[in-house]
């Protein structure tokens, strides 16, 4: 069964919306958003330098993308610049970088197309070993740091009186997340990934009394938007991972529409 | 013990130097080796995209029974309340909310950064009760900083008075008494913060 371009869409797809939605949800609430562009804007800078020294696509995105949230960490703290302002820079400025080293191979057939959009439809047997292995890891660190995460989301202070070490939680969560984007602009694109993040963590919001139950939906929200994505792409002949973010989007306007309503009338 | 002292005399940022959360410039902070504290901070925002509930916030850095719980929340009159969410609360429940946070582990020093701020004066009187009742009742120090300086005084069994940077005893009594006026003034006008 995993012949089918379709099913192996699907799988990998499952795979990665089971991580995406717990790792949303910190972006959500630590508003992390802008973060996330940054990272998956370097990403055309780490694409650059796998082919400059022929290695894969994948490792050199997370390598660049870890690079730029340690140079993020060391920024905020050495540097006055608001950090709109330094992830902006980050963000651009990798972005740019890449695009001229690509200029230097002019005889390099690149998908860039598939680079900025994603092609989950060309997952092969081997991205989906890595997607399901790396995703089950990444599931794991985050498990480990989940306490003293959410416990720096409330309050920093709270965290670090109770000897939690909250900084490092923020560290490995930065690089968690490079990890989560370079797997994920295979199957979404550059500029998609942080749709796929924050859209089903939006979603459950609605939902959720605890942190962990909206974890839980968002995940749940992310393969409904993969599966109906996949489906609508396959049916209407739509580009695959638009397709999704498409699908992601008008579950999270319907699921609005119902309770704004019953919202509106308990006030 | 009681902190006072006026606006930007460094209050807070004394208290946080007590409790190991900034590096220190100068001097030195003594703590007992086993010494386990329990912090209230001074105004806590929860952003509206993170639910969390009364019960869960107790347990946030931490994992404590539900017979722990229970007693924590008892402590500070918050045991009817069910298991709302914690935004739904108002100002004076999240800060008892809080202090219930802070007790859950036993702690053998309470630090309280004004805890009554943005409460209304029932809420502000049913802390200031509560933080003597637990006092006694759990047999723990108390930290914590105020802006009435009448209370700490009737209160504290000792207060430390912090003097702004500009060294001028002026300044000083009426930057304190401008402070106070403020928060009745504040407490006047029965905030309710949600």
């Amino acid at each position: 069964m995993f012949d089918d371009f379709l099913v192996r869409a699907l799988l990998a797809g499952i795979g990665l919306a089971l991580v995406t939605g717990p790792a949303g949800c910190f972006i959500v609430w630590r508003r992390l958003a802008y973060f996330g562009e940054t990272i998956s804007h370097s990403a055309l800078l780490g694409v650059a330098l796998a082919i400059l020294f022929d290695f894969d696509l994948t490792i050199g995105i997370f390598a660049v993308a870890s690079a730029v949230v340690l140079a993020m960490f060391y920024l905020e703290r050495r540097d006055t610049l608001p950090t709109d302002t330094l992830l902006g820079l980050l963000a651009h400025g990798g972005l740019a970088v890449g695009l001229v080293t690509l200029s230097f191979f002019p005889n390099m057939r690149m998908d860039l197309q598939a680079l900025l959009f994603g092609d989950i439809l060309a997952v092969s047997r081997t991205d989906l070993a890595l997607i399901w292995i790396g995703g089950a890891l990444a599931l794991g660190v985050l498990c480990l740091i989940w306490r003293p995460l959410l416990a720096a989301t409330v309050s920093p202070d709270l965290a670090k009186v109770a000897g939690m070490n909250p900084e490092r939680a923020r560290l490995i969560f930065g690089i968690f997340l490079a990890g989560v984007i370079a797997a994920a602009i295979k199957v979404v694109g550059v500029l998609l990934i942080v749709a796929l993040l924050i859209i089903p963590a939006a979603t459950a919001r609605r939902f959720a009394s605890s942190p962990e139950r909206m974890a839980v939906g968002a995940a749940v929200a992310g393969i409904v938007a993969v599966a109906g994505g996949l489906l609508a792409s396959a049916n209407f002949d739509t580009p695959s991972g638009p397709s999704i973010v498409v699908v992601a989007l008008a579950l999270f306007v319907v699921t609005r529409i119902r309770f704004f309503r019953s919202t509106e009338s308990e006030r | 013990m009681c902190v006072i002292g006026a606006n930007g005399a460094g209050k807070t940022t004394c208290v946080k130097a007590v409790l190991g959360l900034i590096e220190l410039t100068e001097g030195t902070v003594k703590r007992a080796r086993s010494q386990r504290i329990g912090y209230v901070p001074q105004r806590l925002t929860l952003g509206h995209t993170l639910p969390l509930t009364l019960r869960r916030l107790m347990t946030l850095t931490g994992r404590y029974s539900a017979e722990k719980v229970d007693a924590a929340l008892a402590a500070v009159g918050l045991e009817r309340l069910g298991n709302p969410q914690v935004a739904t609360l108002s100002g004076g429940e999240f800060q008892r909310l809080l202090l219930a946070r802070a007790l859950i582990h036993r702690p053998d020093l309470l630090v309280l950064d004004e805890p009554a701020q943005g409460v209304d004066m029932a809420g502000a009187e049913l802390l200031d009760e509560l933080v003597d009742e637990i006092r006694q009742s759990f047999g723990c120090g108390v930290l914590m900083i105020s802006h009435d300086v009448k209370d700490a005084e009737a209160k504290a069994d000792s207060f430390v008075v912090l003097v702004p940077h500009e060294h001028d005893p002026g300044y000083v009594t009426e930057g304190a008494a401008s402070a106070a006026d403020r928060h009745r003034d504040h407490r006047g006008h029965g905030h309710s913060a949600s």
